[in-house]
């Protein structure tokens, strides 16, 4: 409970402001109206119409959550409006690049441990292509997939999934294979292990609690990845695609419902990261 | 007639050995003609102040370093070859157990490495465990143990695998007194029962004493031997022959053995 407080606190404090948010915003509208027609409204006039309106500026959080629920549990789930369907396919493409984001960062992060070039060669690219904003890359990837023949329309959202994601493992894999020290690497040479042994018992091992930090900032890139993917060149399917119909049609409650699912789902994916780390870490022996 | 031979023949020898490392600075002589013989079944200590090379020196028996001149043989092999063929476990001054392993798991680690069987690496564990009295330990993981249980642990995975010699880098340096004391009449308990031919690298002169049959004390600037005593004192050693007059005569020659060598400062 006293840790509840805290957050139930900012909780509120955030509903609150979105609340006067949404009065401010949407009593533009009203206001227009009211002039159009030649009458005077009163701010206790106005608020009760900043609630309901059908497309508001910034739809205030019961209307939000109204949207949300209609579009989860309000249709079969294999319903196009269905926002279970469209959170699936999202989830798909996620793990689809969180996968391959990680053997692409693992591989790449072995790679540069053991030969030395490998750092000076394939670092600094790793570097610059996070400084490429994706969502200028996005409909690249997209058009050349669709160029060269590939159908699937999932595998580009999936590369652009593991492009944000694969450089985070990286960066934490290489730290986490050098982290045994001298005296660890000298003790195995003392048994004439192998590179292979000294990789598989020390470094792999030793570099698990670096690759699981890693992991849920990676899952949230994938995310992001998977729905900055769904936007262009009509994709039709995932909550990104909802969120673009949303926009273009001008509804903005499908957007912000979408907006939402995303959010949720992505919260759902860091717990399950979370509790995935927990098992590893009590069946490596750590403390409780 | 097997005893008197393997008595005989030198388990580590050195003639001549140098060591030069090139630094930034210029070259560093970390170890300059070195002679030393150690026979089968001798408790040696290396004593010294710090770039003596006593370190550098058990580091090239385990074949971590290698000498820029003179000879080394480790039971007459090169010490590559000597660690091909298990001739040593080496124990450092920190445990270094793999906190994600438990006791046993660990003293297995060496077993696994060199491809022992399953059966006989279980065996192994067990039987060098019950030597150093952590039997009752094997499931534990290594946060659960004092230090001093952690260091004897890494020297039951040091044990494992058999080797004939035993080298030790300052492994009670970061414990406290009253735990090391113990330690070392456990040391000298195991090495009593199991034979072996231990380097031990310390800078404690109580401990080199109470410890060897034979203290090789060195000096730095450049890393060389200065004095080779052999220890009149019997095998075994009670904590209280600290106190005899045996011990303290040795002590006194070892300390000044020490300060000679660092007569140039």
């Amino acid at each position: 409970m006293t840790r509840a407080l805290p957050v139930l606190t900012v909780l509120m404090l955030i509903v609150a402001l979105w609340y006067a948010g949404a009065v401010w915003l949407n009593s533009t509208w009203v206001y227009d109206q009211a002039q159009r027609v030649g009458t005077s409204v009163t701010l206790a006039e106005v608020i009760p119409q900043t609630m309901t309106q059908t497309r508001p500026l910034l739809p205030p959080p019961h209307q939000v959550a109204a949207e949300l629920w209609k579009g989860v549990a309000g249709q079969k789930v294999t319903s196009k409006r269905s926002l279970v369907y469209h959170g699936y396919v999202t989830f798909r493409g996620t793990m689809m690049g969180f996968a391959l984001g990680i053997v692409l960062g693992v591989g790449l992060a072995m790679a540069i441990v053991r030969y030395r070039v490998m750092e000076l060669s394939v670092m600094p690219w790793a570097i610059i292509s996070q400084t490429i904003p994706i969502v200028a890359l996005a409909p690249m990837i997209l058009t050349v997939s669709n160029q060269i023949g590939v159908e699937n329309r999932e595998i580009p959202k999936a590369i652009i999934a593991a492009y944000l994601s694969f450089f985070p493992v990286l960066v934490s894999m290489v730290k986490g294979l050098r982290a045994p020290d001298a005296m660890q690497l000298d003790l195995l040479c003392t048994y004439g292990a192998s590179d292979a042994q000294t990789f598989r018992k020390l470094r792999l091992p030793a570099s698990m609690p670096y690759f699981f930090a890693s992991l849920k900032v990676v899952v949230a890139a994938a995310l992001i990845g998977t729905i900055v993917g769904e936007l262009p060149t009509g994709a039709i399917e995932g909550l990104g695609a909802r969120m673009l119909i949303g926009s273009q049609f001008g509804e903005p409650l499908i957007m912000w419902a979408a907006l939402f699912a995303a959010a949720i789902l992505a919260g759902g994916l860091i717990l399950l990261v979370g509790l995935i780390e927990r098992l590893a870490r009590a069946r490596m022996g750590a403390p409780a | 007639m097997k005893d008197t031979q393997t008595t005989v023949r030198p388990v580590i020898e050195a003639k001549g050995l140098n060591l030069v490392f090139q630094t930034g600075d210029g070259p560093v002589h970390a170890l300059k003609d070195v002679n030393l013989t150690i026979g089968k079944g001798e408790f040696v200590s290396f004593i010294g102040p710090s770039g003596c090379g006593k370190t550098t020196f058990l580091r090239c028996i385990a074949a971590l370093e290698h000498p820029t001149g003179g000879t080394l043989t480790v039971n007459g092999m090169t010490p590559d070859q000597a660690r091909q063929s298990r001739a040593y476990g080496y124990v450092f001054q920190a445990a270094g157990l793999y906190p994600w392993r438990t006791i046993a798991g660990n003293v297995k680690l060496p077993l696994e490495i060199m491809g022992f069987s399953k059966a006989d690496q279980e065996a192994r564990v067990r039987k060098v465990l019950e030597l150093v009295e952590l039997s009752g330990f094997a499931a534990r993981y290594p946060w659960q143990l004092s230090g001093g249980m952690q260091q004897r642990a890494s020297i039951a995975r040091a044990l494992a695998f058999d080797a004939d010699i035993l080298l030790m880098d300052e492994p009670f340096g970061a414990l406290d007194e009253i735990v090391r004391d113990r330690l070392n009449e456990e040391l000298l308990k195991l090495w009593a029962r199991t034979q072996k031919t231990i380097g031990f690298v310390t800078h404690s002169i109580p401990e080199a004493v109470y410890l060897s049959t034979k203290i090789v004390v060195m000096s730095p600037r450049p890393g060389r031997i200065t004095d080779i005593i052999d220890s009149p004192l019997p095998r075994d050693r009670p904590l209280d022959i600290r106190d005899s007059k045996e011990f303290i005569d040795i002590a006194h020659r070892v300390r000044e053995g020490l300060r000679a060598g660092h007569g140039d400062d």
